[in-house]
């Protein structure tokens, strides 16, 4: 056990765990963030993914000292339900998800390539988001979403 | 009486109801929570679990409170497929109050009516039609009009209801509200199963594109998945499961783990071995870490040969569907038989996010937050699996990942279970990518045969379909927990395979889509089918399996009619014609001939035979294949059109475009609807394409999204475009498993039509694509 300090949405938070520990638990269990998932735990499946430096990152394989001090975005550090990203305002938009597991991968990796590239083309698009899965397969609606959230975010 | 446990989501579900919990125990109906046992479920809950509220009782499927909010009460909920939006618009539509008015709670076993499953397409059926939720909603606005007309001196003909106001026709100063009738308190009213609906045609809020009220919260990361059920005290659980199919435990060294931080304890039940952590970093070292020792495998069926042989198993289940008796007669008169074998392999559940439960078990008592599809069921197998009492097991829904049938939900609420009760706290399990993916219960393996003779015209006059199929376990409801592996683990055994011979039909049950489309299904001198061919017998072979099986989405159903379908588009291939004009030709109801024909029509299918004449044998080829079914022989109706490119030089099969077109009776929601037949079309496209479970000697090899592929998000989208055929005056059937029922077949024809190679073993993976062009030849 040590004392780690993580930047997380904006703030300070200090817990007190193995170092070792994958981010993922420290934000899904020390700091009950609803938001990122346990999908896979390989980094295979994207339902982990934050944003650290602008970069989505797959929390499950990140060992939390990796990230001391860095400032670490989840999905509810982007917008609310009051004041929803561009991104989950589209979602809600164009309806995009069936159980809505992934949903956490799923727009934070939209979000790092829109951040990047806001008038990604269709085909950037689906290149960006081939390491993320939706077993529902939502993808139609998902990936209109996601052009439609860039052409907002060109804006 | 114990109070059910309650999440802070389920207490602000509550209160934006306009309940407190104290309210609602005192006013509602639907809060009868007493943990009575009533004898039928001493035997583990056969027929009505303990504790539901009776499904003849408008109060327990609707209050109307105080401040005339409305909450509805369904066994039916909500895993992503959109029903609980349907669900409350219905009430909404029934009760003439706006949308966001109404309140739903589903599927908690001390509060919600036992509706069974929330599966198989069925909860359309069971809560549109003439009874249960939809019954219950009309009954009370009739009893309410009833109120009103008292209360305003008014005829109820002579009134009109909105906005949960009852009013005057004409004269809108007399007018009442439903709190003012009711707030508050029990309508007292048994179901009226003649209380009038509205008529479709009538609607105002059933049958728009409503929005999912969930999505706001699953967007931004505030949505409650029972991942994220945290209680006070909570710790986590780690199971550890066999190394290799059919290993024992012989021994268990605790002390192996004894010094690992935050272990509290090394839990042995039988077969079943988990360990218990302060956190769930811990935890995963701690079953990393463990010592087991287990003996060695029962080892596995070759994989190479497996499905081949099958159908050589000596004891078989068998069921038949139907038989004209005169099958083989017809074939030896028949001027050409055609004769072909179709595979499909165990394929997975394989849900987004790995299954997780919560429990919290005190004594003889215990809270199960579980992702379950069966909450009543689950309580009846859990009690079975601690060993206490099903009335005192309380059983509340969470969602979990998508799980398109029997994931890891079950099971992991049993391990979360025989956790908790052996250290007297709640304990949280999330099992891992392997332990999901290595132990559900598959979706069932199948070899088909078909047969057909056809005249000199090349009509069909004679069909014969014989299928193998292996299980082991399926769902756990109501007395088997041994169904799944932790249930077998702990030492319940799975339902026991009982070899039989087949007896004659008595009556017609196309339920798994044995029977194609185009038998005309006689039993008895009555057609009950859906085609023309008289000739016809289809028969059932079940064989025992070597891995757990249970319903995965369209389960047997999509397997035979990816036989059925890619054997009539064969057929007519052999008579060169055109596949859709073939199939209209022996279709005969119409329902059925309309799906088809507004598919063809979206799509621009161009009347031809196939393959499309032209295509080189090399480089890409293009080409277009269609596929119909009539769901579980009377659970919607659904055709597709695929267009391909199939690159003959990789094998690579990449979908364009599929056209869906669906009659599902009265369409609750369009929005909802088409996003099921798109997540279907897509699903049924990543299975036929790339899915397959693999084993070697000892254990299964596909543990992951690497070993197991799938289609992740980004691949090449086809262009989905989804008709809808609204039938308001029919009754409303499921849609979640109609398209992609017919996916795989869709994409098969169309390979066909793009090389002539025909592609009869799912998946179609590259190299059995080469493979079937150089057999073309
Ligand atoms: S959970 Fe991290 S990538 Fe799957
Ligand atoms: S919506 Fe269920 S996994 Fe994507």
């Amino acid at each position: 056990m040590s004392t780690i300090s993580l930047k997380v949405n904006g703030q300070m938070r200090r817990l007190d765990l193995d170092p070792s520990t994958p981010l993922l638990y420290a934000l899904t269990d020390d700091l009950e963030l609803r938001g990122p998932k346990f999908g896979c735990g390989l980094g295979q499946c994207g339902a982990c993914t934050v944003i650290v430096k602008g970069q989505a990152i797959r929390s499950c394989i990140t060992p939390v000292r990796s990230v001391e001090g860095a400032e670490i975005t989840t999905l509810e550090g982007i917008g609310s339900i009051e004041k929803p990203h561009p991104l989950q305002k589209a979602f809600i938009e164009e309806q995009a998800a069936q159980c809505g597991f992934c949903l956490n991968g799923v727009i934070l990796t939209a979000k790092a390539l829109l951040d990047k590239n806001p008038r990604a083309t269709d085909a950037e698009i689906q290149q960006g988001m081939s390491g993320v899965l939706c077993r529902c397969f939502a993808n139609v609606r998902m990936l209109r979403a996601i052009k439609r959230a860039g052409q907002e975010m060109a804006r | 009486m114990r109070k059910p446990a309650m999440t802070p989501d389920a207490r602000a579900a509550l209160r934006g109801a306009g309940f407190s919990r104290r309210d609602f125990l005192r006013t509602s109906g639907a809060l009868i929570v007493s943990f009575s046992l009533r004898k039928a479920d001493a035997q583990f809950g056969f027929g009505p679990s303990t504790g539901s509220p009776a499904a003849n009782q408008v109060d327990s499927w609707i209050a109307i409170a105080a401040d005339g909010s409305v909450t509805a009460y369904s066994g039916k909920e909500e895993l992503g497929q959109g029903i609980a939006t349907a669900q409350q618009q219905l009430v909404a539509e029934e009760l003439s109050v706006p949308f966001n008015r109404v309140t739903l709670l589903y599927c908690d076993t001390a509060m919600t009516p036992d509706q069974a499953y929330t599966a198989g397409s069925q909860s359309h059926p069971a809560n549109f039609n003439r009874n249960n939720l939809g019954q219950a909603a009309a009954t009370a606005r009739e009893a309410l009009f009833r109120m009103a007309a008292e209360r305003l001196g008014v005829p109820a003909d002579q009134l009109t209801a909105s906005e949960g106001a009852i009013s005057a026709k004409g004269d809108p100063s007399k007018r009442i509200t439903y709190a003012q009738l009711v707030g508050g308190k029990k309508f007292s009213l048994g179901l009226n199963p003649n209380a009038k609906r509205k008529h479709p045609r009538e609607w105002t809020v059933l049958g728009k594109p409503v929005q999912r009220p969930d999505l706001p919260g699953l967007v931004t990361g505030q949505f409650e998945f029972v991942h994220n059920v945290r209680l006070p005290g909570m710790l986590h659980g780690r199971v550890v499961r066999p190394p290799v199919v059919g290993a024992t435990v012989v021994s268990v060294d605790e002390s192996s783990v004894k010094d690992l931080p935050g272990v509290v304890k090394v839990v042995v039940k039988k077969n079943f071995v988990g360990v218990v952590a302060q956190k769930p970093w811990q935890a995963i070292q701690a079953a990393n870490k463990l010592k087991v020792a287990w003996s060695a495998g029962s080892g596995l069926p070759s994989h190479a040969d497996f499905y081949e042989n099958l159908p050589k198993q000596k004891q078989t289940r068998d069921t038949l569907l139907v038989d004209s008796k005169d099958v083989e007669q017809k074939l030896g008169e028949a001027a050409t038989v055609v004769k072909s074998t179709y595979y499909h392999p165990y394929q997975m559940h394989g849900s987004m996010g790995s299954s997780c439960a919560v429990a919290d078990v005190q004594g003889d008592k215990a809270t199960l937050w579980s992702p379950t599809q069966g909450v009543w069921y689950q309580k009846t197998t859990a009690a079975m699996v601690m060993g206490l009492k099903p009335e005192n097991i309380h059983v509340i829904f969470r969602r979990g990942s998508g799980c398109y049938g029997l994931n890891g939900a079950d099971t992991v609420t049993y391990d979360a279970a025989l956790l908790s009760q052996a250290v007297g706290k709640p304990v949280r399990v999330q099992l891992t990518r392997k332990d999901e993916m290595a132990w559900e219960n598959y979706g069932n393996a199948f070899v088909m045969e078909e047969r057909a003779g056809l005249d000199a015209q090349g009509n069909i006059i004679a069909w014969d379909h014989e299928a193998w199929s292996p299980s082991l376990g399926n769902r756990p409801g109501p007395g088997t927990p041994g169904n799944v592996i932790t249930g077998s683990l702990a030492g319940f055994a799975a339902d026991a395979f009982s070899p039989r011979a087949a007896s004659e039909p008595r009556a017609f049950n196309n339920g798994s889509n044995g029977v194609p489309s185009y038998m005309a299904g006689t039993i008895g001198g009555a057609s009950h089918g859906t085609g023309t061919v008289r000739s016809e017998r289809a028969l059932v072979h079940n064989v025992a399996s070597p891995f757990w099986t249970g319903p995965l989405r369209s389960p047997a159903r999509l397997q035979n009619t990816f036989a059925h379908e890619g054997f009539m588009d064969e057929l007519a291939a052999r008579v060169k014609a055109d596949p859709l004009a073939y199939r209209l030709h022996h279709l005969k109801d119409p329902r059925l001939i309309e799906v088809v024909k507004q598919a063809a029509k979206a799509a621009n299918w161009e009347a031809r035979p196939s393959p499309r004449p032209g295509n080189r044998k090399t480089g890409i080829a293009a080409g277009r294949g269609i596929a119909c079914v009539l769901y579980e022989g009377d659970n919607g109706y659904s055709a597709l059109v695929a267009e391909v490119e199939v690159n003959q030089d990789t094998g690579k099969v990449s979908v364009k475009r599929m056209v869906v077109c669906n009659d599902v009776g009265p369409v609750s929601n369009p929005d909802g609807l088409r996003n099921q037949i798109e997540g279907g079309a897509l699903q049924g496209m990543s299975r036929a394409l790339l899915e397959e479970v693999t084993w070697d000697e000892q254990k299964v090899t596909s543990v992951d999204w690497r070993t197991y592929q799938t289609l992740p998000l980004g691949f090449e989208v086809p262009k989905i475009e989804t008709v809808l055929l609204d039938q308001p005056d029919e009754e409303a059937t499921g849609a979640g498993e109609t398209s992609i029922t017919v996916a795989a077949a869709a994409i098969g024809n169309a390979i066909f039509d793009a090389t002539g190679a025909r592609l009869r073993q799912i998946p179609f993976t590259p190299e059995r694509v080469k493979a079937a062009l150089a057999a073309r030849g």
